[in-house]
C-alpha cells in the first residue's frame, strides 16, 4: 500500500496546534459571499478616464492610415492614441525565455500595433473619455485602413514551403526548434518489437476566468499605481519599469480580488502597460475593463499542439522508449513566456513509466492567431494526454490489459532520475491506482458494462495515471543558465508578530481563489501557537512585504507556503530564545504547545505569544545581542520541483445514435504530498477536472481559414455548466515530498493534467464493440457520431 | 446623447429616483450609480449569470435588462439578500461551509440564482439543482461543492420553515 | 458590450404604443422582455432608434382557456408557462428554453416575433397550428403559424404592428414531446423536434404533427413524416420508418456545432424519439 509516510504516518505538528491537515472553512469567504470583495472594476477614482480599444478586424494586414479625428471630436472624448503616439515607450512587451544555445524569434510586440497587425483583435488605437459608454461609441468612429496580407492559420501549413510569412524579417514561420533527449533513443527504437505511432491534436482552449481582465492606473507626483486583475503583480512591476522607463520604486502594482486566472492572468498584457502610459500622458486615472469578447480575442489561449508520438515496446509489455515531435502553434506574437510552454511537455514525457530513453523535439510556429501561453497545466496536460491515450492504444496493440501494461511499467523507486535528467522526488503509483480501482469497483463495472451492452447501451471506463512537475521552481534549473527563464523562482514570506501577539503574514505569491489566506494561516498558527483567525495573510501588493514571484505553476504552497513555514520557524526560534531567557531555561527546552511557549516537562512554565511580543517590542530585557522586534523574512528557493501524481477513472455513456457523451462517474485519487487543508485540495481537484472535461468534450477556440475567431463569446465557446459536469468521487494518498519541510506538493493543476485522457479512453472503451479505435478532442457529438459512421463502413 | 428617462425603483428595500440614459443596463445602474459592486459582469451574451439579481422576486440577468425596464420594480442584490445587517442567508452560510467558491467572482450571481431555484423548488434533487443553475458559469469549483451547498441550504431552509410553522410550546 | 443609443418610450396603452411605433418610423421596435433584442443590441448587431417598451400596456399577460384553446398574452413570460402542465407541449418546451433567468424575462410574444428558427417556440406554434394576433394602425389581424415565419428572423408581422396575443389549440388528449438536442443545457438547439400525436381508439395514429427547430431558415413541418404515420399503428417500427422521412426536403445550414448532414441525421433520430414519447402520452 502506501509509501513510507502515507496516510497513516504520524503527523509532525510543529507547535502542537494541529491546524495543518484540517479542513477549515476559508478566511477569505465572508467578503466574497456578501458581495463586499473588491475586484478591479469595482474600484472608483475621481476623474477617471475610461478606455475603449479599437481592435483589428484583420488577421494579417498592413495599416495604411488611421483617422482618429471623428472619434476625437466627440463630446466627452479626452484623447485618442495610436501606435505612433507610443513612440516614447522604452521597450516592447517582453518575452522572458532565452534558452542558452537556442535561437528564438521574437517579433517586437507593442501595446498598440505599429504599421502591421498579425491577428484579429490586435489593439490599434485607444479612446479615452469621461463616460464608459460614450468611449465605446467613439471607438467605432476611428477609421483604420488596412491592406490585407495573406493569412496562415494552420501551424503545419505555416511550416511548408511557400506559406505566407507572418513576420517577414525572420523569413520563416519557425519560432524555434529545440530538443530534449536522454538515454539511447535510437537504440531502443531499433530494438523494439512494436513501435506505436499516433498523431494527436491537442486543440486550442481559453482560460476563461469568469472575471474578464481589467486595469486601473493612476499617475500622481511621479508615481504610478496600477491595479490589475493579474496573477503576477511583482513581475508586472519589473516589466512596467522596463517598458515605461519609470524607476521601479515609483511603481506600485496591486492585484486586488482577482476573479480567477488559470494562467490567463500570468501575464503582463499590452493593455496594462497602455493604461499606465495613458495615465502618465493625461495625468488622470485611466481604467480599462475587458468585455468577454475582448477577453476571448486577446487573453492568451492555451494548448494548440500537434504531437507526433512514437512509443517503443517489447512484446512482453515493457515500454522502452518514447519520442514525441511537438508542433506548438505560438500565434503571431509572444507574450511573457509563450514559447517555453511545450518545454513542460518534455519534462513529464516519461510520465509514470520507466522508459529507458525519451526524446521530445519541439518546434514553435507563428500563425495569424492570438498568442498561446500558460493555461492551467501548461504543457503537462498535453504530455499526459498523448501518453495515456497512447498507452491504451499500445495495450490494444500488444493484447495486454491496459492497467496491467501500466503496472508493468510503473516507476517504483524514489527518488528516481529519468533519462532526461529530471528527478522525481517521491511517488507511489500503484497506491493511487489501487485506491482508484477500489473506489470504482472495476469488476462490478465490467459486469454492468457487459449487461448494458446487450441492451445496446454503451458505457466505458477510462483511466489516466499521471505524474506532473510543479512547484516552480529551482532557480538553478529554470533560470538564465538552465532553461533560460530570465528570472529567479524563489518565493518570499514575511511573518510579523504584532505587539499584542497576533500576526501578519506577507507572501510573495498572489492568490486568486486558491485559499492561501487560510492555508498559510494554518501553517503559521501551528508554528506560533496561534488561532488562524489571529493571523492576517497579505498578498498582491508590491508596496507590502518583500519582493515575490507570484502565483502560477502550482507553486504557491510548495514554494510560497514553505517560505511562510520557514519565516514562521525563524520567528518561533527567536521567540524560544526570548522565552528561554525569561524563564531561565535553554531555548532547545522550549516547545510550542496548546497555544503557548512552554518549558518541556513543566508545561505550567509558559509564556504566550503576546507575552513574547511584549518583550520583543518593549526591549528592556532581551537576551544579550538580540535585536528588538519579532518579524522575520525568508526567501526560499527549492532544490527540486515537486512531483504530484495520481490515478483518475472516468465512466462515460455514449448515445451512439447522436454521438453525445455523458460522464456517469468520476473517481480521482490524487497525491499532493501532505494535506494542509483537505477542503481546498478537493476544491482544486473538482475544478481542475472540470477544466479538463471542458476541453475534452465542449471547449475549443476556433479560427476560420481567414483567421477570424469564430468562438468569440460564451455562446460559441462551450464552457460547461453544472448540468454537464458530474459529481466527483475524490480520495487522497499522502506521500510526503522530501523537497520541502512541509512535505507538500502542488494541486492546482493536477486534475487538469490528469483528466482528458481518462475521458477519451473511456469513450473509446465504450465504443470498442463498434470498432472506433481513436478520437481527437473535443469529443463533440458530431465527431463521435462521424467516427461511429466511419467505423461501420 | 438621447434624452434621459426618470425612473423610480427600490433596491434592497431602499427607494431610489434617478435619471438614466435609456440604454443604461441594470447591472451598470447597480454598480456605477448605486455603488453595489457585488453584482458582477462576466460576459456580454447573457450566458455567465454573474450579474444575476432579483427583479420583483425573480432571478434575472441584470446585463440583459435595461435600467428603464426596472422602473417601478423591486431589486434585490447579493448585498441585500440576508435579512439582517450582519447575518448571512442560509445559502451564503452553506457556500462558506461547503467551500462552494474559490475566486468568488461568480458567487453572488450563483447564490442569487440558487435562491430563485429554492423559491420554486424547496427540495430539489441533485439533477434539478444542476439544471436549475444552467444559467451560471463557474470556472473554479467544478460545481460539485456548489451543488452540495444548495442542497444543504435547502435542507436548512426547509428545517427553518418547518420550525417556524411549529407552534411554540411554552 | 453595451447597446448603441436609442430613444425610449413606455406608453400605457396599446394605442399609444402603436402611435409611438408609427412616429418612430421603420427603425422603431417594440420591446417586451428584451431577451431576443437586447443581446443583439449589445453585440451591436441591431441598432433600433426607438424602443417602445410594452411593460405598461395592460392586459398583455393573460392566460385563459377559451373556445377549446389557450389565449396567451404576448407578454406572458416563459416562466409563467413552464409549470402549467395543462398547457401540454407549450409547458414542456418553455421549461427547456435557455435558463431560468432568461425564462423569467423572456416572453412568448417576443420569442415568436423575433422569428429565430433556432429558438423553440416557433416550431411549437407551427406544430400546434396556433395563431398570433397582431394589432396595427389598420386594425387587428390573425396570422396562422404556417404564414408567420417567412425567412430567417423575418415574420409576417409588419413594421408598426405589435403581437398582442398567441392562440394555441388545447389539443386535449394528444400526446406531446419536444426533443431538444443541445451541446450544453443552456444552449440553442442544434436541432429540436416537436411531435404531437392523437391516438385513435384502436391505438392507431388518428392524427400527428411534427415540426422541426433549426433545420432551415424558418421552423419546418415534417409533412412526409406525418403522412407516413397518419392512420397507421403507433408501434416502434412504424414510427421508426416514418421518422426516416424527417429531413425530407430540408436544407439546413451548417454551423459551429453541426454540419448539414449531421443535422439531418439528428432530425431523424429526434423525430423518432419524440414520436415514441408523444405516442406513449
Amino acid at each position: 500500500m502506501g509509501a513510507p509516510g502515507a496516510e497513516t504516518a504520524e503527523r509532525e505538528m510543529p507547535g502542537g496546534n494541529g491546524y495543518v491537515g484540517r479542513a477549515l472553512k476559508r478566511k477569505e469567504d465572508p467578503r466574497l459571499i456578501t458581495g463586499r470583495a473588491t475586484y478591479v472594476d469595482d474600484l472608483v477614482l475621481p476623474s477617471t478616464l475610461y478606455a475603449a480599444i479599437v481592435r483589428s478586424p484583420e488577421a494579417h494586414a498592413r495599416i495604411t492610415a488611421i483617422d482618429t479625428s471623428a472619434a476625437a471630436a466627440r463630446e466627452g472624448v479626452e484623447a485618442v492614441f495610436t501606435g505612433e503616439d507610443l513612440a516614447d515607450m522604452a521597450a516592447p512587451c517582453p518575452m522572458v525565455w532565452v534558452p542558452p544555445g537556442v535561437e528564438v524569434h521574437v517579433p517586437e510586440h507593442w501595446p498598440l500595433a505599429r504599421g502591421k497587425v498579425g491577428y484579429v483583435g490586435q489593439a490599434v488605437a485607444v479612446v479615452l473619455g469621461d463616460d464608459k459608454y460614450a468611449v465605446v461609441d467613439a471607438a467605432e468612429q476611428v477609421v483604420v485602413d488596412y491592406e490585407p496580407l495573406p493569412v496562415v492559420v494552420d501551424p503545419e501549413a505555416a511550416l511548408e514551403e511557400g506559406a505566407p510569412i507572418v513576420h517577414e524579417q525572420f523569413g520563416t514561420n519557425k519560432v524555434f526548434e529545440w530538443s530534449l533527449a536522454g538515454g539511447d533513443v535510437e537504440g531502443v527504437f531499433a530494438a523494439a518489437d512494436v513501435v506505436l505511432e499516433r498523431r494527436i491534436v491537442n486543440h486550442r482552449t481559453a482560460g476563461a476566468a469568469i472575471e474578464p481582465r481589467g486595469a486601473l492606473a493612476e499617475w500622481r507626483e511621479g508615481h504610478l499605481t496600477l491595479w490589475s486583475s493579474t496573477q503576477i503583480p511583482h513581475i508586472a512591476r519589473v516589466i512596467l519599469s522596463i517598458q515605461l522607463g519609470i524607476s521601479e520604486e515609483r511603481i506600485r502594482v496591486v492585484a486586488p480580488e482577482v476573479g480567477g486566472g488559470f494562467g490567463s492572468k500570468l501575464q503582463v498584457y499590452g493593455e496594462e502597460v497602455l493604461v499606465a502610459w495613458c495615465a502618465r500622458k493625461t495625468g488622470r486615472p485611466v481604467k480599462w475593463t475587458a468585455t468577454r469578447s475582448d477577453d476571448m480575442l486577446t487573453t492568451h489561449h492555451g494548448r494548440d499542439q500537434i504531437d507526433y508520438v512514437r512509443i517503443a515496446a517489447r512484446r512482453d509489455g515493457k515500454m522502452t522508449g518514447i519520442h514525441v515531435r511537438v508542433i506548438q502553434d505560438c500565434g503571431s506574437y509572444h507574450l511573457i513566456e509563450g514559447p517555453v510552454i511545450p518545454t513542460f511537455t518534455s519534462c513529464v514525457i516519461s510520465g509514470v513509466y520507466d522508459f529507458d530513453a525519451v526524446q521530445t523535439d519541439v518546434v514553435g510556429v507563428f500563425t495569424n492567431k492570438f498568442t498561446t501561453d500558460a493555461i492551467r497545466g501548461a504543457g503537462r496536460p498535453e504530455a499526459t494526454h498523448l501518453l495515456e491515450v497512447c498507452v491504451d492504444q499500445l495495450a490494444d496493440e500488444l493484447g495486454i490489459d491496459r492497467l496491467e501494461l501500466r503496472r508493468r511499467n510503473f516507476i517504483t523507486e524514489f527518488p528516481n532520475e529519468r533519462p532526461h535528467g529530471f528527478v522525481y522526488d517521491s511517488g507511489d503509483y500503484h497506491g493511487t491506482l489501487d485506491r482508484c480501482l477500489e473506489l470504482l469497483d472495476l469488476d462490478a463495472f465490467q459486469r454492468e458494462q457487459a449487461q448494458l451492452r446487450e441492451r445496446g447501451v454503451h458505457r466505458g471506463v477510462g483511466f489516466s495515471t499521471y505524474v506532473e512537475i510543479c512547484g516552480l521552481g529551482p532557480s538553478r534549473a529554470l533560470g538564465p543558465d538552465g532553461w533560460g527563464m530570465q528570472g529567479g523562482y524563489f518565493e518570499s514570506a514575511q511573518v510579523r508578530v504584532l505587539p499584542t501577539g497576533t500576526a501578519m503574514v506577507y507572501t510573495g505569491t498572489s492568490p486568486h481563489g486558491q485559499g492561501l489566506e487560510t492555508s498559510f494561516a494554518q501553517i503559521v498558527a501551528d508554528r506560533l501557537g496561534l488561532d488562524p483567525d489571529a493571523i492576517e495573510v497579505i498578498h498582491g501588493d508590491t508596496n507590502t512585504g518583500p519582493f515575490g514571484k507570484d502565483t502560477y505553476g502550482s507553486r504557491s504552497l510548495s514554494v510560497g507556503g514553505e517560505a511562510v513555514a520557514r519565516a514562521a520557524q525563524k520567528v518561533q526560534d527567536k521567540a524560544k530564545r526570548i522565552v528561554a531567557h525569561k524563564l531561565e531555561a535553554a531555548p532547545e527546552d522550549i516547545e510550542v504547545s496548546e497555544g503557548a511557549f512552554r518549558v518541556k516537562g513543566s508545561p505550567e512554565q509558559a509564556l504566550s505569544l503576546a507575552d513574547v511580543a511584549t518583550e520583543a517590542y518593549i526591549p528592556a530585557d532581551l537576551p544579550e545581542g538580540m535585536e528588538a522586534g519579532l518579524d522575520e523574512i525568508c526567501f526560499y528557493d527549492p532544490d527540486n520541483f515537486v512531483w504530484p501524481f495520481g490515478a483518475h477513472a472516468c465512466v462515460t455513456e455514449v448515445d451512439v445514435e447522436t454521438g453525445r457523451v455523458e460522464i456517469v462517474r468520476w473517481i480521482a485519487v490524487d497525491d499532493c504530498g501532505r494535506a494542509v487543508n483537505p477542503k481546498l485540495i478537493d476544491g482544486q481537484v473538482h475544478g481542475g477536472a472540470a477544466h479538463a472535461i471542458g476541453q475534452a468534450l465542449y471547449e475549443q477556440i476556433r479560427y476560420d481559414e481567414n483567421g477570424q475567431l469564430v468562438t468569440g463569446t460564451f455562446v460559441d465557446y462551450g464552457l460547461p455548466t453544472a448540468a454537464e459536469i458530474p459529481s466527483f468521487e475524490t480520495a487522497r494518498t499522502e506521500t510526503p515530498s522530501p523537497t520541502n519541510t512541509l512535505g507538500v506538493k502542488g494541486v492546482g493543476e493536477a486534475a487538469t493534467i490528469a483528466a482528458t485522457p481518462a475521458i477519451v479512453n473511456s469513450v473509446l472503451d465504450a465504443l470498442r464493440p463498434l470498432g472506433v479505435s481513436y478520437l481527437d478532442m473535443p469529443l463533440t457529438p458530431e465527431r463521435v457520431w462521424a467516427a461511429i459512421q466511419e467505423a461501420r463502413r | 446623447m438621447s434624452t434621459t428617462v426618470p425612473i423610480r425603483l427600490s433596491v434592497n428595500g431602499k427607494p431610489h429616483e434617478l435619471d438614466v440614459e435609456p440604454r443604461l443596463l441594470l447591472v451598470h445602474l447597480l454598480r456605477d450609480r448605486l455603488g453595489l459592486t457585488g453584482t458582477h459582469v462576466g460576459c456580454d451574451t447573457s450566458n455567465c449569470g454573474a450579474c444575476t439579481v432579483h427583479l420583483d422576486g425573480e432571478a434575472v440577468k441584470s446585463c440583459t435588462v435595461l435600467a428603464v425596464q426596472a422602473d417601478e420594480a423591486e431589486v434585490t442584490t447579493i448585498e441585500g439578500l440576508a435579512a439582517g445587517d450582519d447575518g448571512l442567508h442560509p445559502l451564503q452560510e452553506a457556500f462558506w461551509e461547503d467551500h462552494a467558491l474559490q475566486c468568488g467572482y461568480c458567487t453572488p450571481g450563483m447564490i442569487m440564482a440558487a435562491a430563485d431555484l429554492l423559491a420554486r423548488n424547496p427540495d430539489p434533487t441533485e439533477e434539478e439543482i444542476r439544471l436549475g443553475l444552467e444559467g451560471n458559469l463557474c470556472r473554479c469549483t467544478g460545481y460539485h461543492n456548489i451543488v452540495a451547498a444548495v442542497r444543504d441550504a435547502a435542507a436548512e431552509m426547509r428545517g427553518a420553515s418547518a420550525a417556524a410553522k411549529t407552534p411554540e410550546v411554552v | 458590450m453595451i447597446p448603441p443609443e436609442f430613444d425610449y418610450a413606455a406608453p400605457d396603452s396599446l394605442d399609444a404604443a402603436l402611435q409611438a411605433l408609427a412616429d418612430g418610423g421603420e427603425d422603431a421596435k417594440p420591446l417586451a422582455g428584451g431577451h431576443s433584442l437586447l443581446p443583439l443590441m449589445r453585440l451591436r448587431l441591431a441598432a433600433p432608434t426607438l424602443l417602445v417598451d410594452l411593460r405598461r400596456v395592460p392586459g398583455l399577460r393573460a392566460l385563459e382557456r377559451e373556445n377549446g384553446g389557450w389565449r396567451i398574452g404576448a407578454l406572458s413570460r416563459h416562466a409563467d408557462l413552464q409549470r402549467r402542465a395543462e398547457l401540454g407541449v407549450l409547458a414542456e418546451t418553455t421549461a427547456l428554453i435557455a435558463d431560468q433567468q432568461v425564462r423569467n424575462r423572456g416572453t412568448i410574444g417576443g420569442s415568436l416575433a423575433h422569428g429565430d428558427p433556432a429558438s423553440d417556440l416557433p416550431a411549437v406554434l407551427l406544430a400546434t397550428e396556433g395563431t398570433v394576433t397582431v394589432r396595427g394602425s389598420a386594425g387587428t389581424r390573425e396570422i396562422a403559424a404556417a404564414d408567420l415565419f417567412e425567412d430567417y428572423m423575418t415574420t409576417a408581422i409588419a413594421p408598426g404592428e405589435i403581437l398582442t396575443e398567441v392562440r394555441v389549440p388545447a389539443l386535449d388528449g394528444w400526446g406531446h414531446a419536444y426533443e431538444k438536442f443541445t451541446r450544453r443545457a443552456e444552449d440553442w438547439a442544434m436541432v429540436a423536434v416537436c411531435a404531437l400525436v392523437s391516438r385513435a381508439d384502436d391505438g392507431s395514429c388518428a392524427d400527428v404533427r411534427v415540426a422541426l427547430t433549426n433545420m432551415g431558415s424558418t421552423p419546418l413541418r415534417a409533412t412526409a413524416v406525418e403522412e407516413a404515420l397518419r392512420g397507421r399503428p403507433l408501434d416502434d417500427e412504424t414510427i421508426a420508418r416514418a421518422a426516416e422521412q424527417a429531413a425530407e426536403g430540408t436544407a439546413p445550414p451548417g454551423d459551429l456545432n453541426a454540419s448539414p448532414d449531421y443535422k439531418r441525421h439528428l432530425a431523424r433520430v429526434l423525430t423518432r424519439r419524440a414520436l415514441r414519447r408523444a405516442a406513449e402520452g
